[in-house]
């Protein structure tokens, strides 16, 4: 079954196309915004904007360290520097411009990283960011996002248009199931409860949103009362919702499309462990890289299901 | 446009012909009376840096168009050696010899009328940019902050010091009229492009000017830059290349020999000198020239001594590249006496 399906979601745009047009959208509105590109800005979706903003929108080629440090550049002299490429390429090849010409100036740039996890597919495990949210965490003041569908995304782009300092927006590339309908409160580091409940917590974030939510209708339907939250901000993590889950459900399972190490599971275990301690069980990539293929097909093999969720929610229930 | 110079200090206050004191024993003034509390809070771009206003400690006259003399750009340059000097033996670390060879092009860009600054408003937004790539040379832009009145020459004892903004590498968050955080060799061409391009963006007049380091030239990062900056025509950026002849480990011959940096440069579309950059002649020269090119990014090959104006006491020691070492204070007794 379809990512969302169960839970009666239907697909809507992906969330690079969503920030794409959204950031398109705004351009006029936010004058101060200018676009750095390393020759990605189609896949990426800042083309849109480049093509209706030409003179604030630079493409320096295929070059992700200078690309950040002109984006650095721009944002010292004043701009609001959206900077975006695949998320490998951008936190994995820029890693220390990041750090120095962006994080540790406190700069107002806006780190976007479209191709996140392994739901890619095709282009295989060289184009797959997997390990992105740890590093962008792992950086002092830096504001890090996974939105989960297209309608939130929106929200994130323009909150982080908002935001002064330093953020990384994590998007994906394949089509992603409508968990927002009307609209989105979506404030930074403050978690969205999408199902309230009593006996465990999902909490997720990106596409593994809808495969809680996939979830939490699958152990409804065994008799338990699932709360679900889209924790979409990772840094700062809203410590408060989570200290309630504990608290108040005593079982945690945490749903990410990343590595086990650094990403929405360590965030979580820390305010879990410092302030309630409860059980807590982990959906992740574990500690590999994955392979070709079909996105829901990598999906599946490499465990980042509704099942796999329904599993390790049951397994702290029994 | 506004046009906002300050005379420096040791031109202004008279002291041309008086000798400066040559102690070693600069004051140590406790750092909350130096160091204004503003100072340990966090700069986000332009907003805090205007509360840099309170800091300057003398009264300049605004003065329009300031050209100095070769004559007074050489005095500066021999006060900007000896706080170079001073500092880093109170410090008792840093980089002194990298500062040196470097003296010359800082003295004539903050001093010789090629920048646009306010040292009581560094926030101002069309001023000119100054990134300082080999950040760990940060003793020189100390000096020349000091001298145009930034902050007062006092407070460069506080050099790498608990509470001190004069950070070890260049920190924009903690001290105004700082452009860009280096000290991660290799990115400070990519930063004043994009500086530069704000400018263009912003279609205000602001020029910049990057120094790099020969053996920073090993970082490729420098040379996406140099094709993206060929790319954008960006006339309003000039970069020099502090062509000492030596990186951390040894000369650049031995480390990396990267040839002719000229010869490399031009053909991505970059306008390009070389001189001999410790002739304040020669570096003034370049740098009226490089004014007068604007279609494209220009780049000045600058060749110059490690630890110039002190070699025969760095011969002396045996190490004409003393990379990232303070002098000793008796050396630097015998070095100041040199200068004088
Ligand atoms: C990315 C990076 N690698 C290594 C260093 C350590 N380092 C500091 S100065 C230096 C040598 C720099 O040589 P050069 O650019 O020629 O400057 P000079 O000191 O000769 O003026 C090195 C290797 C660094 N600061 N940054
Ligand atoms: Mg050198």
């Amino acid at each position: 079954m379809a990512l969302g399906e169960a839970s009666g979601l239907k697909l809507g745009q992906a969330t690079r196309d969503a920030f794409g047009d959204a950031l398109k959208d705004l351009g006029s509105e936010y004058k101060d915004v200018v676009t750095v590109d390393g020759d990605v800005g189609n896949s990426t979706r800042t083309e849109p904007f480049a093509q209706a903003f030409p003179d604030r929108a630079f493409n320096v080629g295929i070059a992700e360290s200078n690309m950040v440090s002109v984006a650095g550049g721009l944002a010292s002299s004043g701009k609001t520097s959206v900077v975006a490429s695949f998320a490998a390429f951008l936190l994995c090849n820029a890693y220390d411009q990041i750090r120095m010409s962006v994080a540790f100036p406190a700069l107002n740039v806006k780190l976007v990283g479209s191709h996140a996890g392994i739901s890619i597919g095709e282009d295989g495990p060289s184009q797959m960011g997997i390990e992105d949210v740890a590093l962008a965490c792992s950086l002092p003041g830096v504001v890090v996002m996974v939105p989960c569908d297209a309608v939130s995304t929106k929200a994130a782009t323009k909150a982080m248009l908002d935001h002064k300092g330093p953020t990384y927006l994590r998007l994906g590339r394949p089509k992603a199931p409508a968990v927002y309908q009307g609209g989105c409160d979506f404030e930074i580091g403050k978690a969205i409860t999408l199902k309230k409940g009593d006996d465990i917590t999902l909490i997720a974030n990106g596409l593994m949103v809808p495969a809680a939510l996939d979830a939490a209708t699958e152990l409804e339907k065994k008799g338990h009362s699932v709360r679900v939250i889209d924790m979409h901000t990772v840094k700062p993590i809203d410590e408060e919702a989570i200290i309630a889950a504990a608290k108040e459900t005593g079982k945690i399972v945490v749903a990410e499309e990343h590595l086990s190490h650094g990403g929405l599971g360590s965030a979580v275990s820390m305010v879990v462990c410092e302030n309630s301690p409860v059980p807590v069980a982990f959906v992740n990539l574990g500690d590999t890289f994955a392979e070709s293929g079909d996105g829901d097909g990598l999906l599946e093999k490499y465990g980042l299901t509704s099942n796999e969720i329904v599993k390790a929610a049951e397994g702290l229930l029994s | 446009m506004i046009r906002v110079r300050r005379r420096p200090r040791s031109v202004l206050s008279g002291r041309k012909g008086t000798p400066r004191s040559e102690s070693l024993q600069i004051r140590s003034p406790e750092k909350s009376e130096v160091w204004p509390e503003s100072y340990y809070g966090i700069f986000l771009t332009g907003e805090a840096l205007v509360a840099s206003t309170e800091i300057s400690q003398l009264d300049f006259e605004k003065n329009e168009g300031l050209k100095l003399s070769i004559d007074e750009l050489k005095q500066i340059a021999t006060t900007l050696r000896k706080n170079i000097i001073k500092m880093t033996t109170a410090a008792n670390s840093g980089h002194p010899s990298s500062s040196l060879s470097a003296v010359e092009v800082v003295t004539a860009l903050y001093f010789g009328g090629f920048m646009n600054y306010d040292a009581k408003n560094p926030g101002w937004p069309e001023r000119d940019r100054f990134v300082l790539s080999k950040g760990h040379a940060v003793p020189v832009l100390y000096a020349a902050m000091a001298e145009a009145g930034f902050f007062s020459e006092d407070q460069l004892s506080t050099l790498r010091k608990l509470g001190s903004p004069l950070e070890g590498h260049p920190n924009l968050k903690r001290l105004p009229g700082i452009e860009a955080s280096t000290g991660s060799l290799g990115q400070g061409l990519s930063i004043g492009l994009g500086q530069a391009l704000a400018a263009r963006v912003d279609k205000t007049s602001s020029k910049v000017f990057v120094v790099i380091g020969d053996g920073e030239m090993g970082e490729g990062q420098i040379w996406e830059a140099l094709a993206s900056a060929a790319k954008y025509k960006v006339g309003n950026l000039t970069a020099i290349i502090d062509q000492n002849g030596y990186q951390q480990t040894g000369s650049t011959k031995e480390v990396l020999d990267m040839g002719d940096f000229q010869k490399k440069i031009e053909p991505f579309g970059w306008h390009v000198q070389t001189i001999s950059g410790n002739s304040m002649e020669e570096v003034v020269e370049a740098l009226k020239t490089a004014e007068s090119i604007t279609d494209r990014p220009k780049m000045i090959v600058s060749k110059t001594k490690k630890g110039d104006g002190i070699l025969p006491l760095l011969e002396e020691a045996g190490d004409t590249n003393f990379h990232g070492k303070p002098l000793p204070p008796a050396m630097a007794e015998k070095a100041l006496a040199m200068l004088s």
